[in-house]
């Protein structure tokens, strides 16, 4: 018991009942919200926190695996490291937003059952994180944009009356701040940099922008949970304005991109961009249904 | 059986970081109390980063000491509020972290109020942990795991892990 190697403790820990800990799919990696009082507080309706839960969670699910498609791909290692950095702290807040999902509504579903068994019309992440990855510099303009905006959701949900959300969102919201830094930094090198530096830096913002509007537009499930995301709009505008002055570049005017009959990602309704992201990541697991190792 | 009266607190207390075992869980502020009665235990313990790896090995590692030490009835739980901060991490822990090489966090952490986030990058000064020279410099903010900065130092020019603020 002195001996302070890693691999003991892990030797160590798998006669343990409640060891059975391990890191990947179907090896019975420990819930995130082991004990954590789980009940929905009064006044809170346990479906409309669930579906709730599950935008946010497959925003996060689904850009996580976005920012890891960087790796190898990265123009240099230290940008590959930090962008798979981000990737994890996204994937993080997925696993707990999923499984408080779950939870919430009753289902038992696990966070498992939730990245790896739902369709494409199941999932409820809005269409800016699906969109390919496109150049370094769209990249980094789809994450300027997305962390403004959940930097400001997460402060606001802090104080959400459940307080498992609450939780997810006061830590999220810190991790959030680093997203947002190192966005920003990007966008400023870039933008204030060379002419060619900066049309891209331009060219991504404008690709992006159409995609933004989504973020703002309430959906059912948001109004009756008192958690609006329009109230956002102007704040979260008014920054990235400040930060696309500041990098000498231009706020684009690209209108939104159209809804489907009233219709977008949180209604399940996603671009052809989902379909074969989602087969990557979910093929493994539906390979080998149930596999443990 | 319990044969030593050893207090609970005391085992997990001891238990070394994962990632860092040159540290405890309560060094770094992780271990967020520790209920006993008699043969009984609950440990709670506050994940650092949301996507920590490193949470499960925790738990096991806690629940293991745990029952070694003779208690019967081990549980561990996550205690997600308030947040983990590296505030909490201690002055013990501090001075391990600088004589491991790693230089540690600044007190009185980040601010991530609404409005305005910072524009420009962070000046913090930094002093390295192997010369201890003040001329440093930030390579990455993102390193070998969540918690971690890779910087430099300009005058012994050994690039070094940094704990970052959160």
């Amino acid at each position: 018991m002195t001996d302070d190697h890693v691999y003991l403790h892990l030797s160590e820990a798998s006669a343990d009942p409640e060891g059975e800990a391990r890191w990947a799919y179907g090896t019975g990696f420990a819930d995130p919200l082991l004990g954590v009082d789980t009940s929905v507080p009064p006044g809170v309706d346990g479906a409309d926190l669930a579906a709730y839960c599950l935008m946010l969670g497959d925003d996060a699910l689904v850009l996580a695996q976005r920012l890891i498609e960087w790796c190898t791909r990265a123009p240099e290692l230290e940008e590959e490291v930090a962008l798979a950095n981000l990737g994890l702290d996204l994937l993080g807040q997925a696993r707990h937003l999923l499984t408080r999902a779950g939870q919430a509504d009753g289902s038992g579903r696990s966070e498992d059952d939730l990245a790896y068994w739902r369709e494409e019309h199941e999932f409820r992440n809005v269409r800016l994180v699906e969109a390919p990855n496109g150049d370094f510099a769209f990249s980094i303009a789809r994450l300027l944009l997305f962390s403004t905006a959940r930097h400001a959701l997460y402060l606001r949900l802090s104080t959400h009356p459940d307080p498992v959300l609450a939780a997810i969102a006061a830590r999220g919201a810190k991790e959030l701040a680093y997203h947002h830094e190192y966005a920003v930094s990007w966008t400023l090198r870039l933008g204030d940099g060379t002419a060619h530096s900066a049309a891209r830096m331009q060219a991504g913002l404008d690709a992006v922008w159409p995609l933004l509007e989504e973020l703002f537009t309430p959906h059912a499930v948001e109004l009756r949970l008192g958690v609006d995301p329009a109230g956002l709009r102007e704040g979260v505008l008014a920054e990235l304005a400040a930060v696309i002055g500041e990098a000498c570049l231009t706020v684009p005017t690209t209108p939104p991109l159209a809804r489907v009959g009233g219709r977008a990602g949180r209604d399940g309704v996603h671009t052809e961009a989902l379909g074969p992201l989602l087969a990557e990541f979910q093929v493994l697991a539906r390979a080998h249904p149930g596999a443990t190792w | 059986m319990v044969t030593t009266r050893v207090s609970a607190w005391e085992v997990a207390a001891a238990v070394p970081d994962p990632e860092l075992p040159m540290l405890t869980l309560a060094d770094l502020g992780i271990l967020a109390g520790v209920d006993q009665d008699g043969d009984a235990v609950t440990a709670w313990i506050t994940p650092t980063y949301s996507g920590c790896p490193a949470v499960a090995e925790m738990a096991a590692d806690v629940s293991g000491r745990l029952r070694a030490a003779g208690f019967g009835e081990v549980r561990v739980r996550l205690r997600l509020d308030p947040p983990w901060s590296t505030d909490l991490i201690t002055e013990a822990g501090r001075r391990k972290l600088a004589e491991a090489g790693i230089a540690p966090p600044h007190t009185g952490a980040r601010t991530a109020g609404p409005g305005l986030l910072r524009l420009g990058p962070t000046r913090h000064l930094v002093h390295c942990p192997n010369c201890g020279g003040a001329d440093t410099e930030e390579l990455s903010r993102f390193g070998s795991t969540a918690c971690k900065a890779l910087w430099r130092c300009r005058s012994c020019r050994e690039p070094f892990d940094r704990i970052k603020e959160i």
